[in-house]
């Protein structure tokens, strides 16, 4: 497609603008500028700090968690009823208000604007609320663990009817809290989102086609797009779920008889929630996996100096798995009850799904090949992730074939392949982008060794969670068992087992101390990074200055010529070309 | 090169661990053993794919690491490649998916004469119904249960007067016999899971689901709840006794059937009121 000495045709100006700049807003005080600001990259911040802060809630709520499986009983303050709820809260607050929090409002405010080549988001003040409201969700969900009953502790699924019934804890003020936070999210989720979806369509700068965007602003594209799409189903289901054990409707639920006691519910149908909230959930599973996707890519392509190899195909695989990822929710109700014909659907809906997943990952490897390999910790991070994303998409197949779903279903075998998919690879994402932009953000680099050692204790720690979990799912151990006691079917060495993952656990949580001693030492002692330490050729690395200012490009905006992976371009004077660097001689790039 | 060993690693671990793990399914003891076989298939496909993906790229590592005076070649794609690559994850994802889908045919289809069990979850407990001499299960409804009719079995429906309870008890099957489980929830959410069985489905109040079996395995094995149903999710365990055909119905023939149950209730009623 490209060599820079084949060029026959002269190059031509990209076009001149549509629309002219519009004059920003300007924050006036210390308030407008640092707390209730407009800049999309101020919220970014907040965004990503609150996401980071409620995350490391979760991360404790996980060790209460292995530490009952590995030593039941052995802590007095974990009961049955606290388990439960360390096992909901962790779930809800690990997929909802931390992984798509800081994918989309972290690093989708940061990059878009930078990378499309715009000043800001397209509606900075309705991006500023959507921030917010976000706060105010996540300090819903935090109030639940001080009420009386403290948070719920139904499962993150929230099935009802046990959701709202005595027998689950925290059913009194918890299950409220929950619904109206996830509301609430929602609603900020939905002011942010329109924004990334239009600043992607309407605010790129000249030259910047779809077909160039980098490959991180598809995938976070792809996913507020979905997103908003998916997010109502949890909207709906929410309010209907509240207006249920609040008022007495019966939306969800039929006649129950509940110790002896005719309820005053009748005709609800608990299935219709469950499709609902998948009809959310999974495509949740993917809005976490497109951003993370897009990400490792330009990761890869960066540190290997490399072109992404297969561009196109790979915008067409995050496109294609955007729409497939709709119509695959039934997977996660295989058993329950719903009619078995739709079985026949799901299940193939699910397994096409893994054809444009595993196209990315071939894609992912093939950069490699006749690559020159920098092993800086953000690619070891994205190395990490392929290994990770690799293990936990194969286990899809288990369980997206719904016969062998059917034996693997709500065992431990489903936890260990979520975690190890939605789990561990996107959250390696997370820290290899960190390591990358945070040069950017802050003006210094993180340090290189405290990253790798990080990396090796990260990666290797949750693979020791996760692939032997696995095992205990083989052997039959049901999820959401607060104790097994003694069962025939489960050798004593599964508790071996239990107490090595849990050692893991503990270990890889602790780790993580070694992540934000790094990133509070380095804003001061880091090395100054300069505008492009890592030599990299999209837009956010070209801005005039580190940080880049308000309005990201100084007076003039960029003009962009080629894609963003021009990287070893045959007949370049440097290995890579930026995005807006003036055209070669006889150049002719995607 | 440490990173591309270290990956290798990873690779052997895993392949190691999978093959000297002690933790297997369990020996199974019903009909469904094309479950076990799709299992197998399934590793084998997958693990394929991985060990290829994860040593070409460990290879990549060490080949084309960082050196002074390297530079990587320039290659936007190549449409053949990945085309040929394409060809053969469709491929891989048909030859799980096909036999799949047929297993599943026969596991939503019931065999013609299969033994109709009702069982009947409540927070957090077993209970279990046959249908009695005429062969038929009456109908049910939460509506109808109370103090002396636990099953909520419709009280009108003379189809219903022989079913023979079980109630917070174990359940006792015949060997051999396709069991058609019909499965009742008057609360919440639970799941009739039998590991060896391998079959599980959820109960699901307010309507009645269904799945079938055979066990094949003389024996005692565990029902556990796999639908989290509240604090006493794992203690709701009842066993299911699997025996010859005698002695499950000699077993049978001891329970209480629905209307001997309220017989017995109302005469303990009367005795009740005359004191």
């Amino acid at each position: 497609m490209t060599d820079a000495t084949l060029g026959e045709k002269e190059n031509v100006l990209p076009p001149p603008a549509e629309v002219e700049d519009v004059e920003l807003y300007h924050a006036k005080s210390w308030l407008t500028h640092y707390v209730f600001s407009q800049d999309a990259k101020i919220i970014a911040i907040q965004y990503a700090g609150t996401a980071i802060a409620i995350g490391l809630v979760a991360l404790v709520m996980s060790w209460v968690i292995r530490l009952q499986l590995a030593f039941p009983g052995a802590i007095p303050f974990i009961d049955a009823s606290h388990y439960y709820q360390a096992v909901t809260m962790h779930g809800m607050i690990m997929v909802v208000y931390m992984l798509t929090a800081i994918f989309l409002g972290g690093f989708g405010n940061y990059l878009i604007p930078l990378m499309v080549g715009a000043r800001d988001m397209v509606f900075p003040y309705v991006n500023m609320l959507s921030y917010w409201v976000y706060l105010l969700a996540t300090l819903v969900l935090t109030a639940s663990f001080f009420v009386p009953g403290g948070p719920t502790g139904a499962g993150w699924t929230l099935y009802p009817p046990q959701a709202i019934m005595s027998g689950t804890p925290g059913n009194d003020f918890g299950i409220i809290l929950m619904l109206a936070s996830l509301i609430l999210f929602i609603v900020g989720f939905t002011m942010g989102g329109l924004n990334y979806v239009v600043t992607v369509l309407q605010g790129r700068t000249r030259g910047m086609t779809l077909m160039r965007l980098p490959l991180t602003v598809w995938g976070i594209f792809a996913a507020a797009v979905m997103a908003l799409l998916a997010f109502p189903g949890l909207f709906v289901a929410c309010v209907m779920l509240l207006l249920d054990r609040t008022l007495g409707t019966s939306f969800f639920m039929p006649g129950i008889v509940e110790g002896g006691e005719h309820l005053k519910y009748n005709g609800g149908s608990p299935i219709l929630f469950q499709h609902l909230f998948w009809f959310f959930g999974h495509p949740e599973v993917y809005i976490v996996a497109l951003p993370a996707f897009g990400i490792v890519s330009d990761l890869i392509s960066t540190h290997a100096r490399k072109n992404i190899f297969g561009y196109r195909m790979m915008v067409w695989a995050i496109v294609a798995i955007g729409v497939l990822s709709m119509v695959v929710w039934g997977h996660h109700m295989y058993v329950s009850g719903m009619n078995p014909l739709f079985g026949f659907f799901f299940a193939v809906t699910t397994l096409a799904i893994a054809l444009p997943t595993a196209i990315k990952v071939y894609n992912w490897v093939l950069t490699l090949w006749r690559a020159d390999i920098h092993f800086t910790t953000p690619m070891l991070f994205a190395l990490g992730f392929i290994v990770t994303f690799v293990n936990g998409g194969i286990t899809g197949l288990y369980l997206g074939n719904v016969i062998v779903d059917v034996p693997l279903s709500a065992t431990m075998f489903v936890v260990a392949h979520f975690h190890m998919v939605m789990g561990v690879a996107p959250v390696l994402v997370i820290f290899g982008a960190i390591y990358h932009w945070y040069p950017k953000i802050t003006g210094r680099m993180l340090d290189e060794t405290l990253g790798k050692i990080h990396f090796w204790i990260t990666f290797l720690g949750a693979y020791a969670i996760f692939f032997p979990m696995h095992y205990l799912g083989v052997l039959g151990v049901p999820r959401r068992f607060y104790e097994l006691g003694e069962t025939a079917f489960v050798p004593h060495s599964a508790a071996a087992l239990n107490i090595f993952i849990t050692m893991a656990a503990l270990i890889v949580g602790a780790a993580q101390a070694i992540f934000f001693f790094n990133v509070f030492w380095s804003l001061r002692h880091g090395k100054p990074s300069g505008s492009n330490p890592w030599r990299a050729t999209s837009l956010e690395w070209q801005t005039p200055e580190t940080p880049p200012g308000h309005g990201n490009w100084g007076k003039e905006l960029p003009i962009v010529y080629r894609w963003a992976y021009a990287y070893s371009v045959p007949g370049a004077p440097e290995d890579f070309l930026p995005q807006n660097a003036p055209p070669l001689k006889g150049e002719h790039s995607p | 090169m440490l990173v591309a060993l270290i990956m290798v690693a990873v690779v052997a671990a895993s392949l190691l661990f999978h093959f000297l793990s002690p933790w297997r399914m369990t020996p199974i003891a019903s009909n469904w053993g094309y479950i076990d076989n799709m299992m197998g298939a399934t590793f084998w496909i997958t693990a394929a794919g991985f060990v290829a993906v994860i040593l070409f790229m460990a290879y990549c590592l060490f080949r084309f690491r960082h050196q002074e005076g390297r530079r990587a070649a320039y290659e936007p794609e190549n449409q053949k490649l990945e085309g040929w690559l394409a060809i053969g994850t469709t491929i891989a994802v048909v030859a799980l998916l096909a036999p799949g889908l047929f297993v599943w045919g026969q596991f939503i289809n019931v065999p013609e004469g299969a033994m109709e069990v009702e069982a009947m979850g409540q927070q957090w407990q077993w209970s279990f119904r046959f249908p009695g001499a005429d062969n038929r299960m009456g109908s049910s409804d939460v509506v109808f249960i109370d103090s002396n009719n636990a099953f909520g079995v419709n009280p009108n429906d003379p189809r219903g007067q022989d079913d023979i309870l079980v109630s917070n008890d174990d359940l006792h099957l015949p060997i051999g016999k396709p069991i058609k489980m019909l499965l009742r929830s008057i609360d919440v959410l639970h799941d009739f899971y039998v590991p060896e069985f391998r079959a599980k489905m959820d109960l699901v109040p307010g309507i009645v689901t269904y799945f079938w079996f055979t066990p094949t395995k003389i024996g005692e094995f565990e029902i556990l709840c796999a639908a989290f149903c509240g604090v006493g999710h794992p203690q709701m365990r009842a066993k299911v006794v699997i025996e010859s055909e005698d002695e499950f119905k000699t077993w049978l023939a001891a329970r209480q059937t629905f209307a001997q149950s309220r017989r017995g209730e109302a005469a303990h009623d009367r005795r009740a009121s005359a004191q």
